[in-house]
């Protein structure tokens, strides 16, 4: 063993940068981030348009300005910042492996682990798109870092497969630039992003989205040609005839992001087939003691704003363990939050009610697009929670709270519950 | 390089010319490799099952036969001499009914006859013990021990590297557009894109077009078709889906569908076989992944295909004879074909280089040379090192402690390696093929900005000019 640290924190993103904070305010001295970048911030580094802090700030801030004012808490506080250091293992005992260019190959142990890496795009092989694979095809989060980090600009006439945020966000970007965004296909009916990126990014820019619309071939040997588009029916298959051509020189594909946990998983930390993240408790902790997660490495978030507060809980809850050497709960007191009907996940999906110090979130997102319908936390007939929504769509995050005081006479298990509602 | 004369020149980087290059630098000669693409390794060699076949399915007698058992005998010495990952890991056969039977009991019969050693009839019992994933449908398997897996790109670069490093020049993005021959000790005048070259010899290795480049200077006497497969390749957390080469008895059209681990730990489902008109057209189809999917399911229950990470296709060079085509030309000497290089091309590709060094000797009986190293040492692989070795690697040279590609786990020295190479990368793939960065789940959307940035820095050349390949 090289060192020892109280806590680890894997990823200076939003996530980790929040739990570090919170941390440390709750009273853990020897806390390292080892980040993999050369530089703080995450994937915010490259989100360079603004609409970040709304809820935590209250104003409007750019990604690298949000990420700043993280990174400036964790300087005034002197938490230690590792980067260009990437954590290769987790041992299920909380060792860490890690790699970097000035201190070589080293071995730490931890008393405590926030998992924060973040998530990654899906790339166009996994969604056995059909056709040649020339230059061309980028993932819309890599043409953002060539885009707005590295000043170059991937080509002129574009198509985006995918309506998820950073697709909609590069929509507008690419036309900032010069570049002409023939049009946004989405194989769902609905949009995969956020309806204020749908008005602002296509809508101010007259760049047409097309539902239910996919690529059926690629052209193009050494240089992307041109893309077919076609529109796809119910159970996704494509209607033929609706075939389009479109000359293009890049796709962009905005399709979808994959909490990256492969690193969770040499700990040994169970995974959610649904969200791609860690099971956790109402504390965040994954079922590896000691070990907890939060941000897009849990499940994907639809603000920013969600990951810092949750990173602020998971950065509380490490600590405590720290605090309380890891003392366990009792199994009788917890229960287990069941996603029902249409409900696709629960995050977390345990509670310990027999320690319960404050209010919890339960955060979800929904199978599909929903009308007038009510959110019901239900254990047994009894009402835990309820909240009413006009509209529930696949894109956005929902986030009921549970108060304190109900849950401290709960018995069962927890079920989320959508009553009513409209296709 | 223009208006040189060669003793040989060789045309086609892919696995069997490097390889016949790497044979013929053992001998006073010399050899200049062309090829249009900027890369060794650019067509067939890249997009194929990455199988060494053991021999079983080949016609006795046949050249296929020949050349698939010694090259699969030779790899374990090609493999270390040249420091290539090429693992033994056993194939099966399986069978669906009992009229499957005879046809498996033929199978050992041919393999016993071209040589293959230790193949034995299993019932579904015996082979659920070694394949425990079988699907339901498996009626019985033979098994084949001596059937391996190999990297296809790092065994053509070894054999290109070990080739140079003997001697041997390479010419890339050189189209042969024209040969014709002259009374003159150098007989063949090879006009390319990249100016005219002189040879005694010509190789002709060109794929799918060795039929073109035989035709321009000697009688038609053979077509080549391209036969395409398709593939799907799984995150390496599918890697251990099964444990052996999972081969269904094979058709006119070739092997059928294979399940397999590759050699790096991922899971490889494929091909398909259909001829098809364009010679560049790789593209993949909805309906060849379907066929994929299909059948793979035959042989293997639960293939775990929301794990794919990449599809691709590959052309087989098929000829008309249906067995390699592998001679000198009963007209024009010192014009050498070597066609219709099909599976089990790759597999034979060790057998090749000798067999071709042998006619090339035949007609200009050269000398040895001394100098010849059969050694070539490959950039070191830092995420697979036991941790003692990698921590001492990584003191040592620190770029090799950051790293790059975070799927696959490279570092920036190995990739720095793989651009200064000789032969080195000059794209996007060939980073990939020699180090893997960007081969993994993410498929480089994270470094493949750092990958571009480093090409441009180390080629000195713009973003713009950064290609994916060619």
């Amino acid at each position: 063993m090289d060192r020892h640290v109280d806590l680890a924190i894997i990823g200076a993103g939003p996530a980790g940068l929040a739990a570090a904070v919170s941390a440390r305010k709750a009273g853990i001295d020897n806390i390292v981030i080892y980040e993999r970048d050369e530089k703080l911030g995450g994937i915010l580094n490259q989100c360079i348009h603004n609409g970040f802090g709304l809820h935590t700030f209250k104003e409007e801030l750019t990604g690298p300005e949000y990420a700043g004012r993280f990174i400036n808490k964790v300087r005034e506080l002197g938490i230690r910042c590792e980067t260009s250091s990437m954590v290769v293992s987790i041992s299920p005992e909380r060792e860490i492996t890690i790699v970097s260019k000035r201190y070589g190959m080293r071995v730490v142990k931890a008393e405590a682990i926030v998992l924060a890496m973040g998530c990654r795009e899906r790339p166009r092989g996994a969604l056995n798109i059909p056709g040649m694979r020339p230059q061309g095809i980028y993932t819309a989060g890599a043409a953002q870092k060539l885009v707005n980090c590295e000043g170059y600009v991937p080509g002129k006439e574009v198509v985006i497969l995918g309506s998820g945020d950073i697709g909609l966000i590069m929509a507008r970007r690419m036309t900032l630039e010069g570049a002409h965004v023939k049009l946004v296909a989405e194989l769902m009916p609905y949009s995969g992003g956020l309806k204020r990126n749908i008005v602002q990014c296509l809508d101010d820019f007259g760049i047409p989205l097309k539902l239910s619309h996919t690529v059926v071939d690629i052209k193009g040997k050494r240089q992307l040609e041109g893309v077919t588009i076609a529109e796809v029916g119910p159970g996704g298959k494509v209607i033929p005839g609706t075939e389009e051509f479109y000359e293009c020189d890049t796709l962009l594909l905005s399709c979808g992001l994959i909490p990256e946990n492969e690193l969770s998983l040499t700990a040994g930390v169970g995974i959610n087939r649904v969200t791609n993240g860690p099971f956790v408790d109402d504390r965040l902790e994954t079922d590896v003691p000691g070990i907890f997660a939060c941000g897009n490495v849990l499940h994907v978030h639809d603000l920013v704003d969600y990951v810092s507060e949750e990173a602020d809980r998971a950065g509380r809850h490490a600590a405590e363990f720290i605090l309380r050497h890891g003392k366990k709960a009792n199994p009788e007191n917890i229960v287990n939050v069941i996603p029902c009907d249409g409900v696709r996940y629960t995050v977390p999906v345990t509670i310990d009610t027999g320690n319960i110090e404050e209010d919890i979130h339960i955060r979800f997102r929904v199978g599909s697009v929903i009308r007038k319908v009510t959110i019901r936390l239900m254990c047994g007939d009894r009402e835990l929670a309820s909240k009413r929504r006009t509209i529930v769509v696949p894109s956005e995050m929902e986030d009921v709270i549970l108060r304190k005081s109900v849950l401290e006479d709960v018995d069962g298990d927890i079920r989320v519950v959508l009553e009513g509602g409209e296709a | 390089m223009n208006n040189r004369n060669y003793d040989v020149v060789i045309i086609g980087a892919g696995v069997v010319g490097c390889s016949i290059a790497r044979e013929l630098s053992r001998y006073e000669l010399s050899v200049l490799v062309v090829d249009k693409e900027s890369d060794v390794c650019e067509g067939t060699s890249k997009a194929n099952s990455a199988i060494i076949h053991a021999g079983f399915d080949a016609e006795p007698g046949s050249l296929k036969a020949l050349l698939n058992v010694r090259g699969n005998q030779m790899m374990d010495q090609v493999a270390e001499d040249l420091d290539v990952p090429f693992k033994r890991i056993g194939a099966m056969v399986l069978g669906f009914s009992e009229e499957d039977i005879p046809v498996l009991e033929g199978l050992m019969e041919r393999g016993v006859r071209n040589g293959v050693p230790d193949i034995r009839l299993l019932t579904r019992e015996e082979a659920l013990e070694l394949e425990p994933g079988l699907a339901d449908g498996v009626y019985a398997a033979i098994h084949v021990p001596s059937s391996g897996i190999v990297c296809p790109f790092e065994l053509t670069l070894a054999y290109a590297e070990n080739a140079y490093h003997n001697g041997a020049e390479f010419s890339l993005s050189t189209e042969v557009t024209g040969i014709s021959t002259e009374s003159d000790q150098y007989k063949f005048r090879i006009e390319t894109t990249n100016g005219v070259f002189r040879a005694k010899c010509v190789v002709n290795c060109a794929g799918v077009y060795t039929d073109k480049i035989h035709n321009m200077v000697c009688e038609p006497s053979f077509s080549i078709v391209a036969r395409k497969g398709e593939y799907m390749l799984m995150d390496k957390s599918a890697g251990k889906t099964v444990t052996h080469t999972i081969f269904q008895i094979p058709t006119r059209m070739g092997k059928g569908v294979l399940v397999t681990p590759t050699v790096h730990g991922n899971l490889l489902v494929g091909p398909t076989a259909y001829d098809i008109e364009d010679k560049e057209n790789i593209g993949t189809t909805s309906d060849g992944i379907g066929t994929v999917r299909a059948k793979s399911a035959l042989s293997i229950k639960d293939i775990p295909y929301n794990k794919v990470i990449t599809s691709f296709s590959g052309l087989r060079s098929t000829g008309n004879t249906g067995d390699f085509i592998i001679q000198e030309d009963d007209k024009v000497g010192g014009f050498i074909d070597v066609a219709g290089i099909e599976s089990p091309g790759l597999s034979s590709a060790p057998a090749i280089g000798p067999y071709v060094g042998d006619i090339v000797c035949r007609i200009l009986e050269p000398s040895e040379n001394p100098y010849f190293d059969p050694t070539r040492l490959g950039i070191p692989r830092v995420a697979e090192m036991p941790v003692s070795e990698r921590r001492r690697l990584v003191g040592q040279r620190p770029d090799y402690g950051q790293i790059v590609c975070r799927c696959e786990e490279i570092s920036e020295g190995e990739i720095l390696d793989a651009i200064r190479r000789p032969l080195g990368a000059t794209t996007l793939d060939g980073v990939k093929r020699r180090v893997r960065a960007g081969m993994g789940r993410c498929q480089g959307g994270f470094c493949q900005p750092k990958v571009m940035d480093m090409l441009a820095h180390e080629l000195g050349i713009s973003y713009a000019e950064v290609k994916k390949n060619g």
